[in-house]
């Protein structure tokens, strides 16, 4: 009966005796730092000199730590999101979706609080950007709640629905941008014409980083530290993440937890969604998500689904972002080794992963 | 108890929703002050460019202007960075990669496309002492619908609307069947413009030179949605030449920056098709497909780029819209003319001589078809009998004309 009552999610082979898994995904993160400079010398540049370039093209200038915060707070905010779903069993592919379904929630909001063109409305400025940032949330929650709904309901993989509904909010995104939002006499992919600069959200200085994103991002992050930690529903969510059918006859509401798992990072990611148009983009644009729901991914899984270390591991990745413009920049080297050096660090995390639960020593407890 | 988590989550998260109403937007710039370096230094100039640095189209013609700079200039040196777009760098803005030239060292920061007008007047208010280059846009123009007073921000591009003309004229030339299909970009001012002076040229050859009817010519453009081919959001060009050439179209023109246009032509004729292809942008397009090439209307920014480094150097450089004009003495001369042509083997020696005498008369003024009457796609007045369109109306152009097929915004 439990069978047809709850969704199977997946769990994670038990792992046997070995060495402990953090060496096996440190070992990986090695070989992966070796193979990257590897690539980087068979296209011909030093790695060290890379390696260089890439750490001053992150912390060179305000400007450059500015943009590192400002792809930061996204980026806690989809981690600290996936946290939920992860714990709960659940890879949560259509973060990316719900970073656009917000995004596109909060520009709706402003457009319909100052339509092309007006310069007041009901909202003044301030008031109408905290109202953007919230419908993003709900934007997200909608959309995490869809693939949710699928998930639990439909019994699709969550995989799948992710992804179909990532392409069901880009594909959105880009006919509102060519159709009803498009910017006057243009039908380009360039976005929505921008908002008036007393829509964009305040910054440090005149770097591109916004206090209230990074309030929010760390916000969501301590608040999600807290809930894994010291709470009964972190609790009930580890339990229906480690075996959704042991927890169900425990009397575990399952569905609720794994609603709940989506609706909170939907949240969270919506956020995002709306971080991006009024702090970032000031429109909407195709890729508004920046593939930074991906990117929070792969933080949380290198972090194994613990939220405590999330912040230096996503730092390391907004700072590997910003600095890969220096490889074009100052090496004249192929602009897509950045995602090279991107995709190894993925790999061989997801095989660090693999490995450390077929192979590594139980911990104790 | 769950709900008193998410009633908590949700508080926090209004008042930190709220707490940004505190916040302020950037401050704006202050006047601008061009700096002007020693002659004997290095000057370094940032080049943003939207596409693929080797496109053999719009971009790499950019990169050759720059080349032609550093030839007549050794001590200028040149910073690109490339595919500054959302599909290839996806957390990336054009006003940011201008923020990094400028740490290292740019003293003038050019970007390449249309769509980073938003990046370049940014920029130009953050750095007021850079000169930043917009190359096309229109908010230099006093005159125009958009100025922006930013003295540090100026525009180029080249008057290539002739240019179209002749290439529509070429491809009316070259077609059998009057059937000419256009690979078109976006639907912007700029494009909209271009696509109409092709058709002008174009009806103006099929008429007059080989005195077909003007119902037998279909003039047909697909606009893709962007400059080049972003996989699963524009349209695929390479898609969208093959219904060309599948459909009957027996000429095709590139109005986009890459080259899917030749690349598919070729494969049509040699899979017997007699069809032909017009390129864009850049100088050497015929060499993709010679055999079945008409011409190639291409972009020579060097001139353009060269005196406006000059005077930025020299610190004497003020924003200006400049809209740069062909040297119709010599179309083709690297150190005068803002575009150039070369026709394509395909022309033939036939339509060599008709396009040469197409190309005196744009040049000596005796062919003005941007002259009444002609009306606009919906069948409003463009321009009444008689009546010359000015630059704004040109510049502007609200919708394409009466006459062609395909989306007019």
């Amino acid at each position: 009966m439990e069978g047809t009552a709850a969704p199977q999610t997946m769990n994670p082979p038990a792992p046997i005796a070995g060495l402990p898994p953090t060496v096996y995904r440190i070992g990986a993160f090695v070989i992966s730092l070796i193979l990257v400079a590897l690539v980087i010398f068979i296209s011909g540049a030093s790695p060290a000199t890379v390696i260089g370039r890439m750490v001053g093209g992150a912390f060179g200038t305000a400007d450059q730590i500015g943009r590192v915060i400002a792809t930061l707070s996204p980026l806690l905010l989809c981690a600290a999101g996936l946290v939920y779903t992860f714990n709960a069993g659940l890879y949560n592919l259509g973060v990316e979706g719900q970073i656009t379904f917000g995004a596109i929630a909060a520009t709706w909001t402003l457009r319909l609080l100052y339509p092309e063109g007006a310069t007041a409305s009901l909202l003044p400025p301030p008031a109408a950007i905290a109202l953007a940032i919230l419908v993003g949330g709900v934007g997200g929650i909608a959309w995490g709640l869809l693939a949710g709904a699928l998930h639990v309901y439909g019994r699709i993989s969550e995989i799948f629905a992710g992804l179909g509904l990532n392409f069901a909010a880009t594909g959105i995104a880009i006919y509102l941008i060519f159709g009803p939002w498009k910017r006057p006499g243009v039908a380009s992919l360039s976005g929505t014409q921008p908002f008036d600069e007393s829509l964009w959200l305040g910054t440090f200085g005149r770097t591109e980083a916004t206090p209230v994103a990074l309030a929010l991002g760390l916000m969501a992050l301590i608040i999600t530290i807290g809930v894994m930690r010291n709470t009964y529903f972190g609790l009930r969510l580890r339990a229906v993440g480690r075996n959704l059918r042991a927890a169900y006859v425990l009397g575990v509401p399952a569905r609720r937890q794994l609603l709940s798992a989506f609706l909170i990072c939907g949240l969270f990611a919506g956020v995002a969604g709306a971080l991006q148009v009024v702090g970032v983009f000031h429109r909407l644009i195709p890729n508004i998500s920046s593939n930074l729901g991906f990117l929070g991914l792969l933080v949380v899984m290198l972090v194994n689904f613990d939220p405590l270390w999330i912040l230096p591991v996503a730092f390391f990745f907004s700072a590997l972002n910003i600095g890969s413009l220096q490889l074009p920049l100052s090496l004249g080297l192929e602009s897509s080794l950045s995602g090279v050096i991107q995709g190894l660090l993925v790999l061989f995390a997801l095989l660090g992963r693999g490995l450390a639960q077929k192979y590594g020593r139980k911990p104790e407890g | 108890m769950k709900t008193n988590h998410y009633k908590r989550l949700a508080a926090l998260l209004l008042i930190g929703a709220l707490a940004s109403a505190c916040a302020t937007p950037p401050p704006s710039a202050a006047p601008a002050q061009p700096a002007a370096p020693a002659a004997d230094q290095t000057f370094t100039v940032g080049m943003v460019i939207v596409g693929p640095m080797n496109d053999k189209g719009w971009n790499e013609a950019h990169v050759e202007g720059t080349k032609y700079v550093m030839e007549k200039m050794p001590n200028v040196k040149f910073e690109y960075v490339d595919k500054v777009n959302p599909a290839d760098r996806p957390n990336v803005k054009g006003s940011q990669v201008a923020d990094d030239l400028i740490a290292k060292g740019a003293k003038v920061v050019i970007f390449n496309s249309d769509d980073f007008k938003d990046d370049a007047l940014e920029t130009a208010k953050k750095h007021p002492n850079i000169v930043v280059i917009h190359a096309s846009g229109d908010y230099a123009w006093k005159e125009g619908k958009n100025y922006k007073d930013q003295p540090n921000l100026g525009n180029l591009m080249s008057k290539m609307e002739p240019g179209w003309m002749i290439a529509g004229c070429a491809s009316a030339l070259g077609s059998e069947n009057g059937k000419i299909g256009t690979v078109g970009p976006l639907i912007n001012e700029e494009t909209r413009r271009y696509a109409s002076a092709a058709y002008l040229g174009a009806k103006y050859c099929w008429e007059n030179y080989k005195k077909r009817d003007p119902k037998e010519l279909q003039f047909k453009i697909t606009w893709i949605g962007f400059w080049f081919n972003i996989p699963g959001v524009t349209l695929d060009p390479t898609k969208v030449a093959d219904d060309f050439y599948n459909g009957g179209f027996d000429v095709v023109m590139s109005a986009i920056d890459t080259p899917e246009v030749a690349v598919q032509g070729k494969k049509a004729a040699e899979a017997g098709k007699k069809v032909k292809y017009h390129h864009y942008d850049y100088k050497g397009g015929c060499d993709l497909a010679p055999d079945i090439c008409l011409g190639v209307h291409y972009y020579n920014w060097g001139p353009g780029y060269l005196k406006i480094i000059q005077e930025a150097m020299a610190g004497t450089y003020k924003g200006t819209w400049t809209w740069a004009e062909a040297d119709w003495k010599d179309l083709n001369n690297p150190d005068t003319s803002a575009f150039g042509y070369i026709k394509g083997k395909a022309l033939g020696a036939e339509n060599e001589k008709l396009l040469d005498e197409f190309i005196k008369g744009l040049g000596d003024g005796s062919i003005d078809l941007w002259k009444g009457p002609l009306n606009f796609q919906d069948g409003t007045v463009f321009l009444k009998d008689g009546e010359r369109a000015t630059d704004q109306q040109i510049w502007y152009l609200p919708q394409l004309l009466e006459g062609m097929e395909g989306p007019s915004r």
